[in-house]
């Protein structure tokens, strides 16, 4: 059993313009699962102009106002090809609400600008008139019974290259015509559930960790934890209403 | 219907509280009435008033700072009207004025202090121009309402902007600061904050995760500053002078909101101001209901602190040593906590960490004691069912003083069954 010096770094992108609704909670649920799989942790922050830690084992980003993205846009962008080959290459990654966005090709905003997303993700997200809030619950294959809180008006359709990260059984999801809500690719998730997504559903940090390890050791011998907690948490927020 | 006389709709109006409040009803409905056959009661009543209008918004605080303005102005010999009975709506304030006036419709009173919610101050101001505004804070709280923080913003700055006289505004808060920049031409603008050394104490959201603290530089003097504070004893800067307060309220967000207050009060004063009259008040007003009330239950006290947004948690967090206390926190997510709880994860809870926490409660009780398992916290019981858990809780925590921290509705709860073993003021 070496596998307690063994270690992840687990980078946050843009923690001061992007982060709400206890995006933080993602952050810190998933350094606390890695730990609870027997790996140290360091957690590393990449803000706009900071030198990008190009060896991240696992990139996390979260939503923000639309003036935080308005901040970050322009380094996202010149970031985006480095980005974009980390996340070929296998990198595993969540990106939450407003990078979720970005992640994607395009973002049209309701005031008509066009920002460029860097198209890790093919799809488009279109400004919407009305918010999309509440509780969701939604079915994935890979992730079994996804359950948060949406909270966005932009309005997310995905290409032919993507596949929904999950269906929806209560709730709005990417857009209003289609029962999708986030996006998966690689080893990439996108996703609009806060809530946050991770401590109420440790499956997908499961995945991210697994991959990341993966990765980086070759192989991953999962822990066996205790998840009652999780468990009651997951079951009265899947019976609030919307 | 539609023929009656004004004086009779009021009077009509008036009835219908009277019969609501033998029914025990909402505290707004008679204010529904009014609104419906006579939309300009409201906007008609309050002109009537020699020194205006004085609306108090902002994410948090606004309860308690109604209060103390009330007070404050009071003390300087004004007859106030004020919406006290928390239904900070439109037809909230209706309700109140039915209940305050004469039978002949005259408003005994001076001025009106009125706490308005951010989206119902909106509609307020669309039908009466305020004389004063006091715009408190922008901080994260029912985004699951209004969406985003930049929404708030807007809506108070919406509020400045109809506001004739003077608004005085957060000097601390940048969302609220720059609000300055939307007040309309001839109003005044004032501020209220705080001394560098305390400013540190006060992180707003923007600076939570980052750890940098606003730049200090440009800022606008200010007309009261909290400098300084040891336990009740608090020193403010007011107009340049150093005066010595006590404040009798939890936590250290009240005692800054106490310098908002003082400074709304000196401006409507003017020179009349009584500056020893304000300060003898300042040490008699207690905390509103719910915020920081301290009951007392089998000979032990017990403080009900309201919690809704982060910054209101980690402010209520730090205000005391958790290892002294018996605690229970209770989360539930009903509209008027914020259905959505993921603000708990913005909250660092380290400071329960010695000590840990006696009861989690309330809807989402499994969804906070996962938050608290995040930061190290041990939890001793888990109930949802608040009725059950308080038993407990109180039965648990014999010798020692308890602090409940709960959401609005688990705090209204609470009270109710409190209410069957101490003596809980009634809100009316």
């Amino acid at each position: 059993m070496t596998q307690a010096r063994k270690s992840l770094k687990i980078l946050q992108l843009y923690p001061q313009d992007m982060n709400i609704y206890g995006d933080w909670g993602n952050t810190l649920s998933l350094s606390r699962r890695a730990q609870a799989h027997g790996f140290e942790t360091e957690i590393v922050d990449y803000n706009p102009g900071d030198t990008f830690p190009e060896d991240a084992d696992i990139i996390v980003g979260g939503g923000g106002q639309d003036s935080g993205q308005t901040i970050i846009q322009d380094d996202l962008l010149a970031l985006g090809n480095t980005l974009k080959a980390q996340a070929e290459a296998g990198t595993p990654m969540l990106v939450i609400c407003g990078l979720y966005q970005l992640f994607g090709k395009e973002f049209r905003t309701i005031g008509g600008e066009n920002l460029k997303g860097i198209g890790i993700f093919d799809l488009h997200t279109v400004g919407g008139e009305e918010r999309l809030i509440g509780n969701i619950v939604e079915e994935s294959e890979e992730f079994g019974t996804i359950v948060g809180y949406e909270n966005h008006s932009g309005l997310t359709y995905l290409g032919e290259n993507v596949k929904p990260l999950a269906h929806v059984t209560k709730g709005e999801g990417n857009n209003t015509e289609d029962s999708g809500e986030g996006a998966r690719v690689h080893n990439v998730v996108g996703s609009y559930l806060h809530g946050s997504l991770l401590p109420k559903n440790p499956r997908i940090s499961d995945f991210l960790i697994e991959k990341a390890v993966l990765n980086k050791y070759g192989e991953f011998t999962p822990a066996t934890l205790d998840d009652s907690v999780i468990e009651r948490a997951r079951a009265s927020a899947m019976e609030r209403p919307r | 219907m539609v023929c009656m006389s004004r004086p009779l709709i009021r009077l009509v109006g008036q009835g219908v509280r009277y019969a609501s409040r033998l029914r025990g009803g909402g505290s707004a409905f008679p204010g529904l009435v009014m609104e419906k056959f006579h939309p300009g009661f409201v906007a008609e009543a309050l002109a009537t008033l020699p020194r205006g209008v004085v609306v108090v918004s902002g994410t948090n605080g606004k309860t308690t700072t109604t209060k103390m303005v009330v007070q404050l102005l009071e003390s300087q010999g004004l007859k106030v009207f004020t919406n006290r009975t928390g239904s900070n709506f439109v037809r909230g304030v209706a309700a109140a004025l039915l209940g305050e006036m004469s039978l002949t419709g005259k408003l005994d009173a001076d001025i009106a202090v009125l706490e308005l919610d951010e989206a119902h101050a909106v509609h307020f101001v669309k039908m009466v121009k305020p004389d004063y505004a006091l715009l408190l804070n922008v901080l994260r709280d029912q985004l699951d309402r209004f969406g985003e923080i930049d929404t708030t913003r807007r809506m108070l700055s919406t509020v400045a902007a109809a506001t004739t006289g003077t608004v005085v505004l957060n000097r601390e808060d940048p969302r609220i600061h720059r609000i300055a920049d939307d007040v309309a031409t001839g109003t005044n603008i004032e501020y209220f904050g705080l001394s560098p050394k305390l400013r540190a104490m006060f992180p707003s959201d923007d600076e939570m995760r980052s750890g940098v603290t606003a730049s200090e530089q440009n800022l606008p003097e200010a007309k009261v500053a909290l400098a300084d504070f040891a336990g009740t004893c608090s020193t403010f800067d007011i107009e340049g002078e150093e005066v010595i307060g006590e404040v009798n309220l939890y936590g250290v967000y009240n005692i800054f909101n106490a310098a908002a207050a003082m400074a709304l009060t000196l401006e409507v004063m003017g020179a009349d101001a009584n500056r020893s009259a304000l300060i003898a008040e300042l040490a008699k007003i207690a905390p509103a209901f719910g915020r920081g009330e301290t009951l007392n239950v089998e000979g032990q006290t017990l403080q009900l602190l309201l919690v809704k947004n982060p910054s209101g948690f980690r402010l209520s967090l730090a205000s005391a040593d958790a290892k002294d206390y018996a605690t229970m926190i209770a989360i539930n997510d009903a509209y008027a906590d914020g259905r959505d709880v993921s603000w708990l994860w913005d909250v660092d809870f380290h400071s329960l960490e010695n000590g840990g926490v006696d009861m989690v409660t309330g809807v989402r009780a499994y969804d906070m004691a996962l938050r608290l398992e995040h930061d190290d916290v041990t939890v001793a019981h888990i109930d949802e069912n608040l009725e059950s858990a308080l038993a407990t809780f109180i039965k648990n925590s014999a010798g020692k003083p308890m602090r409940i921290f709960c959401t609005y509705t688990a705090m209204l709860a609470l009270r109710k069954e409190l209410a069957k073993i101490t003596d809980v003021e009634e809100i009316s």
